[in-house]
């Protein structure tokens, strides 16, 4: 396909209009944006993800993760039967380069992807003694990486394992929603990079949010519900195998 | 009173007490960041230095403002949904400056078959086949263009 | 792979709390541990412990000026430590430790020594060697009175400081214990109990601390080790060690009993990797043992020798049998994975920030800090009559 220079002439303003969009820098200049508006979350729709590790690539892309860590992870479960006491789960890397391909017929199978649970009570807020992690009034959880200590308490106490110490800031990281991105209206890394739409961005402030009318309307899960953190990734059709 | 004069060195002590904890207050005043507290227990600025991170992706959106005709191909077939940059990874630099930074065409033996290869565990309804035996080494795209993947659509120019 | 055994997520693998963060308790518990037995003396009146009482309290103040470095090399920007002093958290535990170890140091440690010996720092600062009289003249604040009123008050004062020092030392290290205990996310830690266990831990492993310290000071010292001293740490331990065994026992019995959803994950890595620092280092030798021995002083009557040999052979087991125990919690806290499907391995290097030498020296720098200390506060029984002594003859 080629595109003519009439065409380039016409499209490259609207592009470039787009891009200044996008370009806006911080909320306060971004016009539009105001953290009172929002509450995010997400909704992760299990039996549409196949897999593939698109979102891991894209996460490690948009956000610099270095290799051996996970902002985002898939695990793929393999349940037996009835035992759901005693799941194979396996993680290869994360699941960044996929998975390998199964053989054995029996039992199900699903992929589990994991991330931030963005909790509205998070653990890891109330055990951090600075205040270097917070919920935002909009609703993701960050570090401020300028003033956390890195004293790893707040990596105890997450119970989904989705925080780490990075190697070379010495800092605590974790999946920060794409903060800089859903400030701007655009969705995060690793939903933009999903194939099936088994991870899509909501916010739980707008009525009118399709995702959100679906957290709304059909069952859901979190993960670890007993730990009570309020977690906001919500999982269509996760499996009680699932830990 | 006798009793201040002999414990005398025990207000002392409490003195360096409470020289200490003024020179405290005082260094705390310059050191603590001044955004801290603004919006609860944390460096209220965090939040604005964390929303002006680098974007590597541009999103859909501002792929089809300039590829509208790949857009048109894709919305009827079954890749309607996958985004473009799912398969051509992050092109924030060429939406930025499209002359400058030219993306990189996805090699389809690798890039298909991440998603389309066999597997018992992938659900069953989803398009999968034993790439081996599928294509008999052809490449993806003699067979099926990727933006409208149907096979009555015709292999990729 | 790495010793990964099983599924762990993928961010679990590698272990967050090193060697560093097991001494940290370990050392706050022989602070708090040898506080409390100088304080048997000062509170409680037990006269016959008194040759500890000075020792006790510059071991004491020898760990706790330790204390703080394990955890400095531990962080990944110690210099943005003094953080915990301005902006606190007051969710998190560990935001206490800095208030909690400064109130410690100075309100209670560093007051109570001061108020005991200033009779000696006045005498000293008039006729200690010039090279070293400034340092007393220091710790004068200026004041040389030590007329009777004022070393009444002082004793008065220093009573008191005791008694809101054994909540404090209570505190300084229980809420280590409660660091670990409120972490939900974490089975093997999460437990009321916790606090509680840690704090008779530390009294256990502080007392055996201050026997060995004093039976080894005196052997060097060639002075004649008082018995009816020893015999009486020695009880105190012995009774005290029972209590601590029985609340472990207790935390282990209900976690059996119940079986939980994490008990299988966590009763398998206490037979795999855990087996020989649980089982046979921490329960075997470090407290059967040890219990066995110092109960068979209670009930039989030993000649002197046989019970200062049990009384070291029982402290250094003790002492190893509580470094166990911290290791098990925090180590062993972090071999199993919280999806309760995997294991992974404890990979302690040897030269690095976070390394075996690194902890060695960490042990070993404390024993140099009280060896300076004693030079400059001796707490010899003997020595306090000579400085009496010299005090009245410089009036």
């Amino acid at each position: 396909m080629k595109i003519t220079r009439r065409q380039i002439l016409i499209l490259l303003p609207a592009a470039a209009v787009a891009w200044e969009h996008v370009l806006a820098g911080t909320p306060e200049s971004a016009p539009n944006y105001k953290m009172s508006d929002h509450w995010w979350s997400m909704l992760i729709d299990v039996p549409r993800c196949i897999g593939c590790g698109n979102c891991v690539r894209a996460c490690q892309a948009e956000n610099d993760v270095p290799n051996g860590y996970f902002r985002t992870w898939v695990e793929r479960y393999h349940v037996s039967d009835w035992k759901m006491e005693n799941p194979q789960v396996i993680s290869p890397d994360g699941g960044k380069e996929g998975f390998p391909v199964a053989t054995d017929e029996q039992g199900k199978y699903f992929f589990v992807p994991k991330m931030c649970n963005q909790c509205a009570d998070s653990p890891c807020t109330q055990v951090c003694p600075v205040g270097a992690t917070f919920v935002t009034p909009d609703g993701a959880v960050l570090v401020d990486q300028k003033y956390c200590l890195g004293c790893a308490y707040c990596v105890q106490a997450c119970p989904y394992g989705c925080r780490y110490i990075h190697p070379q800031k010495r800092v605590a990281d974790k999946c920060t929603l794409c903060y800089h991105r859903i400030t701007k209206e655009l969705t995060t890394a690793c939903c933009e990079a999903c194939p099936t739409g088994a991870r899509q961005l909501a916010d739980l402030k707008d009525p009118r949010d399709p995702i959100h009318e679906f957290i709304r309307t059909h069952a859901v899960q979190v993960l670890k519900p007993q730990m009570a953190t309020g977690a906001k990734v919500f999982y269509n059709q996760l499996d009680g195998s699932v830990r | 009173m006798s009793v201040f004069k002999d414990s005398g060195h025990l207000f002392r002590f409490a003195g360096l007490f409470v020289l200490a904890f003024l020179l405290f207050l005082l260094i705390r005043g310059f050191v603590v960041p001044s955004s801290f507290g603004q919006y609860g227990h944390y460096r209220g600025a965090a939040i604005d230095e964390i929303a002006a991170h680098p974007i590597k992706f541009a999103g859909h959106q501002s792929c089809e403002a300039c590829h509208q005709d790949i857009q048109d191909q894709k919305k009827t077939g079954k890749h309607a949904r996958v985004n473009c940059e799912a398969c051509h990874g992050p092109l924030a630099g060429h939406a930025d400056d499209p002359a400058s930074v030219q993306p990189v065409k996805p090699d389809t033996a690798v890039l298909c078959a991440q998603c389309h290869t066999a597997s018992a565990a992938k659900p069953k309804g989803f398009p999968q086949v034993a790439p081996a035996d599928h294509s008999t080494g052809l490449p993806c795209q003699t067979c099926h263009q990727p933006h409208n993947p149907a096979i009555d659509a015709g292999g990729a120019k | 792979m790495n010793g990964l055994e099983g599924f762990m997520y993928p961010n679990e693998i590698e272990l967050q709390w090193s060697v560093l963060i097991v001494l940290y308790p370990f050392i706050t518990g022989l602070v708090a541990g040898a506080f409390i037995l100088a304080s048997l003396e000062r509170v409680f009146r037990v006269e016959a412990v008194k040759p500890t009482y000075r020792l006790a309290l510059l071991t004491a103040l020898a760990f706790l000026l330790d204390a703080p470095l394990p955890l400095q090399l531990h962080l990944g920007h110690p210099e943005r430590s003094p953080e915990m002093y301005f902006t606190p958290h007051s969710t998190s535990a560990m935001a206490m430790f800095g208030y909690v170890y400064l109130w410690y140091l100075m309100a209670v440690l560093v007051l109570e020594i001061w108020l005991d010996y200033r009779r000696e720092i006045v005498a000293l600062s008039q006729a200690a060697p010039h090279s070293t009289r400034w340092i007393y003249k220091i710790m004068t604040l200026g004041s040389d009175n030590i007329s009777d009123r004022s070393l009444a008050i002082d004793e008065r004062v220093g009573w008191v400081v005791t008694l809101i020092g054994i909540p404090s030392a209570f505190l300084l290290h229980g809420y280590v214990g409660f660091i670990f205990g409120s972490i939900k996310a974490n089975p093997w830690w999460s437990s009321p109990m916790m606090p509680v266990v840690f704090i008779f831990s530390a009294m256990v492993s502080g007392i055996a601390a201050v026997l060995l310290l004093y039976m080894a000071t005196s052997r060097l010292r060639r002075r004649a080790i008082d018995m009816r001293c020893v015999d009486t740490v020695a009880m105190y331990l012995f009774y005290i060690f029972i209590i601590d065994f029985t609340l472990e026992m207790l935390d282990l019995v209900h976690r059996i009993y119940e079986a939980g959803e994490s008990f299988r994950s966590l009763n398998f890595m206490v037979h795999s990797r855990l087996y020989f620092s649980h089982i046979v280092v921490q329960i075997c030798l470090g407290t059967i043992v040890p219990i066995f021995l110092l109960g068979l002083t209670q009930v039989v009557k030993l000649n002197e020798v046989v019970r200062k040999r049990i009384y070291a052979v029982s402290g250094a087991l003790t002492l190893i049998g509580i470094f166990a125990m911290r290791w098990n919690v925090v180590i062993g806290g972090q071999l199993f994975s919280k999806s309760f499907l995997g294991y992974t391995t404890y990979k302690m290097s040897l030269v690095t920030r976070e390394g075996l030498l690194v902890s060695i020296a960490l042990t070993v720098l404390p024993l140099l800090f009280l060896a300076l200390l004693v030079k400059l506060l001796p707490p010899w029984p003997e020595d306090e009559k000579n400085a009496a002594a010299v005090a009245a003859a410089a009036d």
